[in-house]
């Protein structure tokens, strides 16, 4: 076969190409992911859905800020039973999608993990790790992460990834005790818990004051966080934080990561930025003489 | 422009420099910024009210000596919070954002409802100094509610052009609805493009009024917004994000999306709310 071939299966989600859409973009209708299957993804994650519609807080909800965005919605969504058709539009799409999904007990996870399986959901993505929202935030304990993931492997047959947060004293610990717990991947990570202040007038910007940072300033945490975690456990491993352009991608695939996530890249290089950073995969694959994806993940874990 | 331009999507502080009452419910805020005097008719910015919110608005003025505005009706405290500020009252300004009108060339049918006019208002000033033939029809519940009606008029007085105002009460001008001269105007001349912003159910019986007439259309749509540069998703109809594909869509694209457009759109929590007929 001529050219490097982009295929992978990541926890047992098969994509025609490593590159996602993250979770929390452009995520909230079925036809947003659709089109963002045709610009070219390998696999769509949905915007976080809980178990009841949530308004998210007030704007600003986003800022941009020095090589990235700011960002605090409040986890905004219409509710497991309502989104639940929106993931059938999605399916159309002819990719795997993933629904990320939150809830305030191991109990409600369970329950919009099975209504997300029952819509079509080829995997599940649990966010126990954003930064601005205290009802998703248990990622923070390694003892409560496990607890999530045991219920909802419990209460579902499809993949189950874990998001974890970079904003702990030790990732891996929380990254093994997911993996115990049956966890199929990790998705690392998600945004930096931060802030920005309007020097005029003195008011934090975003309405909710603290919120998550995205975008190329988090990049170097984010391949960080993927290096030592696809040391410490077995399962696979999706890098996330910043991806712009393939050499991005390719550091985070050489960092441990079996697939990357993009998501802020999308306002500054529109839609198209999912094939490039594809092709940008294959033209490295193909400069340095691999014939697949799988030959370079983990490659710096020699060094 | 650098790689990752995304600190430009921090607020810019501007100071109000002059406001202005339009009608009973509506008033512009005037304020001195770059790149919102070098934007197109139909882009919007995004308006934080330090405290209160931060809401999308279209500009309603873009004047090369630097000077823009919004021109803002009162619909909740957002609106309220701006209306209130006067000279000196300060904002931030993010933007502008999204695709404005296409300026043609021929015969261009404006129709504006409500505070639609305020995209349209600067639009039929580029059209009328571009020497396209323009035809405006501007809609309102009542006569006090006519927006930018002298403003356009003033636009048109020095070239080929026509201003209609239409009110639901019959207070001033022809009596109805704006669809009605507009089916009068689409029947007796042809016209090359129709520019539309107000009421979606206006703007839907738009669609269908240029699909007959075989006219070009560009409307200007309203959602939810949050980002504002095509990322959160909030303001997405069908496959488009309104914030980045708009917030001016062709008619092309909107017969692509009749199952949303005029039907339903989203709240903040991303479930759907039927339009008000």
């Amino acid at each position: 076969m001529a050219g490097a071939d982009l295929r992978v299966e990541v926890a047992g989600l098969a994509m025609r190409n490593p590159v996602m859409l993250a979770a929390g973009i452009l995520g909230v209708t079925g036809l947003s992911l659709r089109r963002v299957a045709e610009a070219g993804a390998g696999a769509v994650v949905t915007k976080s859905i809980g178990p009841s519609p949530r308004t998210g807080y007030s704007n600003p909800t986003l800022v941009g800020v020095e090589c990235g965005f700011l960002n605090a919605l409040g986890l905004p969504n219409p509710g497991a039973e309502e989104f639940a058709r929106e993931v059938e539009v999605a399916k159309e799409g002819d990719v795997p999608v993933i629904a990320s999904i939150f809830g305030p007990s191991e109990r409600e996870f369970a329950h919009v993990a099975s209504v997300m399986e029952g819509a079509g959901a080829d995997g599940l993505e649990l966010n126990v790790s954003c930064p601005h929202a205290e009802v998703a935030d248990l990622g923070q304990s390694p003892d409560l992460t496990a607890g999530v993931v045991k219920a909802v492997k419990k209460s579902v047959g499809i993949p189950v990834l874990v998001k974890l947060s970079p904003n702990v004293t030790d990732i891996v610990a929380v990254a093994r005790r997911a993996e115990e717990a049956g966890a199929d991947g990790l998705t690392c990570v998600n945004t930096l818990r931060a802030m920005a202040i309007d020097t005029e007038t003195g008011r934090p910007i975003l309405a909710n004051r603290v919120g998550g940072l995205s975008g190329p300033a988090v990049k170097p945490v984010a391949v960080r966080c993927v290096y030592e975690v696809s040391r410490a456990v077995g399962i696979p491993v999706i890098g996330c934080g910043g991806v712009v352009d393939g050499r991005d991608a390719v550091e985070f695939l050489l960092a441990g990561a079996s697939a990357v996530q993009v998501g802020s890249a999308v306002a500054w290089r529109g839609l198209t930025v999912f094939r490039e950073v594809a092709e940008g995969i294959r033209a490295y694959l193909e400069r340095k003489n691999h014939r697949s994806v799988s030959e370079i993940v983990g490659l710096s874990h020699r060094y | 422009m650098s790689a990752y331009p995304t600190a430009t999507e921090r607020p810019r502080m501007v100071r109000v420099s002059g406001t202005r009452t339009e009608t009973p419910t509506v008033k512009t805020l005037t304020f001195r910024d770059e790149a919102c005097s070098r934007a197109s008719p139909g882009q919007f910015v995004m308006v934080w009210i330090p405290g209160v919110d931060e809401v999308p608005m279209s500009l309603s003025k873009m004047d090369a000596d630097g000077l823009s505005a919004v021109t803002v009706k009162r619909l909740g405290e957002a609106t309220a919070a701006l209306q209130s500020l006067g000279r000196g009252g300060i904002l931030g300004i993010r933007g502008p954002y999204g695709r404005g009108f296409t300026v043609a060339t021929g015969d261009a049918l404006v129709v504006g409802g409500g505070c639609g006019m305020a995209p349209l208002a600067p639009l039929v000033e580029r059209l009328a100094g571009a020497g396209v033939r323009v035809t405006v029809v501007v809609g309102a519940e009542t006569w006090s509610e006519l927006l930018f009606l002298r403003r356009v008029r003033r636009a048109l007085s020095a070239v080929d052009g026509r201003v209609v105002a239409v009110t639901e009460d019959g207070s001033y001008g022809v009596r109805g609805l704006a669809t009605g001269p507009v089916r009068e105007a689409l029947g007796e001349r042809r016209f090359d493009v129709v520019y539309t912003c107000g009421p979606e159910r206006m703007m839907q019986k738009l669609l269908q009024l240029s699909e007959r007439h075989g006219v070009l259309l560009q409307a200007s749509l309203e959602r939810y917004m949050r980002c504002g540069v095509g990322i959160c998703g909030s303001c997405c109809i069908g496959g488009y994000r309104v914030c980045r594909d708009g917030p001016v869509f062709t008619g092309e694209q909107l017969r692509e999306v009749t199952g949303e457009f005029g039907v339903f759109r989203r709240d903040a929590d991303g479930r759907r709310t039927a339009l008000a007929k």
